[in-house]
Order: C-alpha cells, then sequence, then structure tokens
C-alpha cells in the first residue's frame, strides 16, 4: 500500500513537470499538457496528505521511536 | 514572500507562553536537522504573490539581464544576511525575536512592533487573497481587476473576494495545523508548476536565441507601457528589492525564531532554497507568463489566476488558489496572533479566535483594493523599511552591549515596560523615510538598508546617553 501511494505520489510530481519538457521540444500539444498536468495534479493531492498521515502516525506509534 | 514560520505561530506573541520555548532559549535536544529548514525555505518562497511580482518587473520596464543577474545578486545578499547576521545571532541566543527584543526594549515596544507586524500582515494577506479570487473567479466569469484600479471594479470581483476572503479568516480562526500540513504537501507540487508554468511560457515565446528573446522582451515593455518602453527600475533597484523584499526576515531577525532551533549557524545557507526557487525561478517564470500573454493574446494585465490558465490550464487556476490560501491563513493567523497579543495586556480573556477573525476581516477588506496586489513592489518596500529596523537593535545589542555572550544576555530581566532609547531609534530613521515615500516619491526598497544602519547607530548613542544619565 505504501509503495503503491509512494509511486502514485511520484508519478503525480512527473505529470506535473514532464508535459511542459515535453511541450518545450515539441512532442506535446498544450492542450493534452494542461490535461496531464491535471492529472498529476489529482494524483499529487490524493497520495500526498495519505502518505503524510502515515508518516505521521508510524512517528507517534511509541515502537517506531527511536531514542534520539 | 514567506507565509510562516518554522514553529508554531503559537510562539509569536510575547504574551504567550506554552510548551514552544517561547520564554526561554531552544534546550539541545530540541534542535533541528537541517533537512527540516531547507524544506520549510523552498515551500514558503513559493507564494501566491510570486505571481504577481515577476510580472511587475515587466511592466516597470526591467530589462532580461537586469532581471537575471540583479535577482542572483539581490538573492545571494538576503541569503548572506540571514547566513552571517540572523543565523549566528540565533544559534548562540536561542530566543524568538519577542521575547529577545523583550529583554532589550520592554513589553510595551514588543506590542507597538507587534501592532505593525499584525496591520502590515493584514495588508499582505489581502494582497493574496486578491490573487487567490482572480483564479477563483474564472468559472464565474468575474470581471477581473486592471493594473491601475484602486477600487474593486464589479460587484463580481467583490463577491468572489468577499468569499474567498471569509473562508480563508474562517479556516484560520480554527487553528494553525490543518493548513500547514496541507501547505507542506502542496509545496513540492507547487514548485514543479512554477517551473512548468516558466517552460511553457517560454516555448510560447517562440524564440531561438537570446538577441530574439531580449528583442521581445523589450517589445513586451513597450506594448505593456503603452508605447512608452521606460524603466523604473535599473539593476540597482531590481538588486535592492530582491534583497530587502524579505528585511523583516532576516536583517530584521524574524527568522531568530526560525533559527533558534538550528544546530549550526552554517543552517542558514538553506534560504538559499527559498530564495533561488521561489524569488528567483518563481518570478522569471511568471515575468515569463506576462511576456506570453502579451504575445499571445496581446494582454498586458499581470492578473495571476488568467495567466496561470493560459499556460497550464486547471492546474495552473488550482496553483494559484492554493498559493494564496496556503500563504494568506498563516499570514491572517500570525496577525490575529499580534492583534491578541496586544489587546490582552486591557482585555487578558479575549480569544485568539476573536482577533483571527477581525484580522481576517480586515485582510479581506483589504483584498477588496486590487491596489494591494498591484502596487506589492511597494508595499512589501514599505514593510521592510518599517520593521527591518528592529533588527538593528538587536543586532547592535548583540555585538556591542552582550558582546556576543549568550549569557549576558539570558542573565538579563526584560527591560522595563517601555524602552525609549528603542522607541526613538526606531522611529526617527522610519519616520524620515516615510516621508522621503510618500512626499517625494522615492521608491521604498532603497530605504530599509539606511533605516538600518540608522537605527542601530541611534540606539547606540541614545543607549549610551540614558546610561551616563
Amino acid at each position: 500500500m505504501n509503495t503503491a501511494l509512494r509511486i502514485l505520489s511520484r508519478l503525480g510530481l512527473a505529470l506535473t513537470i514532464g508535459p511542459a519538457f515535453l511541450f518545450l521540444v515539441d512532442a506535446m500539444s498544450l492542450e493534452t499538457v494542461k490535461t496531464t498536468m491535471m492529472l498529476g495534479v489529482a494524483l499529487w493531492l490524493v497520495s500526498a496528505p495519505i502518505l503524510q498521515r502515515q508518516k505521521q502516525n508510524a512517528l507517534t506509534n511509541p515502537e517506531n521511536r527511536d531514542n534520539l | 514572500m514567506p507565509s510562516s514560520q518554522f514553529s508554531s505561530p503559537n510562539s509569536s506573541p510575547a504574551t504567550q507562553s506554552g510548551g514552544e520555548f517561547e520564554r526561554e532559549p531552544v534546550s539541545k535536544n530540541a534542535l533541528k536537522g537541517s533537512n527540516k529548514f531547507w524544506g520549510m525555505y523552498a515551500g514558503e518562497h513559493a507564494a501566491g504573490t510570486e505571481f504577481m511580482i515577476g510580472p511587475l518587473f515587466l511592466l516597470n520596464g526591467v530589462s532580461l539581464q537586469n532581471i537575471i543577474f540583479g535577482l542572483l545578486l539581490g538573492n545571494l545578499m538576503a541569503v548572506l544576511s540571514w547566513r552571517y547576521l540572523c543565523a549566528p545571532i540565533a544559534v548562540n541566543a536561542r530566543l524568538t525575536l519577542y521575547y529577545h527584543l523583550e529583554k532589550i526594549a520592554g513589553k510595551w515596544l514588543v506590542l507597538l512592533y507587534n501592532l505593525a507586524n499584525g496591520v502590515l500582515f493584514c495588508f499582505l494577506a489581502g494582497a493574496m487573497i486578491t490573487v487567490s479570487a482572480t483564479a477563483v473567479g474564472i468559472p464565474f466569469n468575474m470581471t477581473m481587476p486592471t493594473i491601475d484600479a484602486l477600487y474593486p471594479n464589479s460587484a463580481s470581483f467583490v463577491v468572489v473576494v468577499l468569499a474567498v476572503g471569509l473562508l480563508i479568516a474562517i479556516v484560520a480562526t480554527l487553528g494553525y495545523e490543518m493548513v500547514a500540513r496541507f501547505a507542506n504537501i502542496a509545496a513540492p507540487w507547487m514548485v514543479l508548476v512554477f517551473l512548468a508554468c516558466g517552460i511553457i511560457s517560454f516555448k510560447q515565446l517562440d524564440v531561438s536565441s537570446w538577441a530574439e528573446l531580449n528583442q521581445l522582451w523589450t517589445e513586451s515593455i513597450v506594448f505593456a507601457q503603452e508605447g512608452q518602453g521606460e524603466s523604473a527600475m535599473g539593476f540597482w533597484s531590481v538588486v535592492l528589492f530582491a534583497w530587502f523584499c524579505n528585511a523583516a526576515m532576516h536583517v530584521g531577525m524574524s527568522d531568530l525564531s526560525v533559527f533558534r532551533f538550528a544546530k549550526k549557524a552554517s543552517y542558514g545557507w538553506a534560504s538559499s532554497a527559498g530564495m533561488y526557487v521561489g524569488h528567483y525561478m518563481a518570478w522569471i517564470a511568471a515575468a515569463f507568463m506576462l511576456a506570453a500573454q502579451i504575445k499571445l493574446l496581446r494582454d498586458a494585465s499581470p492578473v495571476p489566476g488568467p495567466m496561470a490558465s493560459n499556460v497550464a490550464g486547471l492546474a495552473g487556476i488550482i496553483c494559484v488558489v492554493v498559493a494564496g490560501w496556503t500563504t494568506a491563513n498563516p499570514t491572517i493567523y500570525r496577525a490575529g496572533l499580534a492583534f491578541q497579543g496586544m489587546i490582552q495586556t486591557v482585555y487578558p480573556k479575549i480569544s485568539r479566535q476573536k482577533t483571527t477573525l477581525a484580522a481576517g476581516l480586515v485582510a479581506t477588506v483589504a483584498g477588496l483594493f486590487p491596489a494591494f496586489a498591484f502596487k506589492l513592489l511597494g508595499f512589501v518596500g514599505i514593510y521592510g523599511t518599517i520593521l527591518a529596523p528592529i533588527g538593528a537593535i538587536i543586532f547592535f545589542d548583540w555585538h556591542f552591549r552582550c558582546k556576543g555572550n549568550a549569557d549576558t544576555l539570558h542573565q538579563s530581566q526584560p527591560a522595563s515596560s517601555f524602552n525609549l532609547s528603542v522607541l526613538f531609534a526606531w522611529l526617527i530613521p522610519v519616520g524620515i523615510a516615510l516621508y522621503f515615500i510618500q512626499s517625494v516619491g522615492v521608491t521604498p526598497w532603497v530605504f530599509p538598508s539606511p533605516c538600518w544602519i540608522a537605527c542601530g547607530l541611534l540606539y547606540l548613542v541614545f543607549n549610551r546617553n540614558a546610561s551616563t544619565a
């Protein structure tokens, strides 16, 4: 689950910036760029909050805390 | 522009107390690693206002060379100010700005500083609300404000600003944590949207050489200025603006509250993430967005929502809303705390929710006036001119009275309620600067530096006279 979310969030970031570079080299139209970026937004905004919540839960779980 | 601080803003007012090391040095086991600082600065300086500042450079006729090299140098000076002026004091004294200042200047003067801070925060948040409203209004066919508009120009604009402002104000009253968490989530994505917008706009400019880009840039300035093509900002103006747009944070020592958690003063270099991502890449990207809009649509209105929509579609609109919201919210929260700190001295039971809501309402009213957003360059200069000199008091006191010794500072009791030496050292240079800004029309961003130096020197003179008397 965690790995899948991590992949999704990184894919979201890739879909946010990648299309701009493809547009720069004439490999993608502006309309496709806009649609793909929106998909990237959706992926990031869905996966990142869940990942962050899991990370916080892990930190507050006493078994996972270090002694620093 | 920055939005929030490293720790919870609950630590801001001098009157607050709690577990955030508000009135004691930060202990060793509470220090944080460098990654936190790099992440915080990178995220916090990719704010909604960056969408305004880049295009305003173009409208002010700044040449492309001056933007690229002026921002490079100005941002470097800002980073050096954080690293060598602010961070060394922070990691030795390990106190908040407010408690540090209270020890030198007294509680009442800190409250006066809070008032100035709170009011200026409200106007800054107002500009962010305007920025967000230009994106929210797109689906409703809202009439966008024009660059020379002082007042709201349509009923739809008023309705959208009121809705956005009230929503932000209400969320700010609910607390800081939720917004801070969302801001942290949005930060990496927002930075990439800024970069994507810059790349797409650059492509839309359709240039193949530096000379062509320069030519197109000059034509854009001439078009935007309706044939005049005059530059209101030269190289040094850009340098000073970039250096001092966050003057309150570095030379003004507001970020003592941040770096008191740093293990070493070298963490001050983390500010370079904010400067070169938010105040370099994002400003240049936003400036390219306006240039592309002028080329393709013959429209020189630097309205963030439509500009981002033209380049990145719905993702751009969402970015403008989120960037405005995540920065306006903590700013309003902070203003509310500043007001609460003040009012509590006469009415101790005033709640943080009420003062935050009041700050949000003031910010919303300010957001109705597009001039705060469109005159952001000047406003930011005034903001630095008023608040930065307080940092000189701390700097000169630390090096001349405390001799850089934290024990001397920690063992000293807070000054009596109102230190007149500090008050006059602060108000005299700031008053003169405001006269020149308002009456003579001198650009505001030239004043933080002379005011800072004058304030520090006057403090030493007044303090010596007071001691001998």
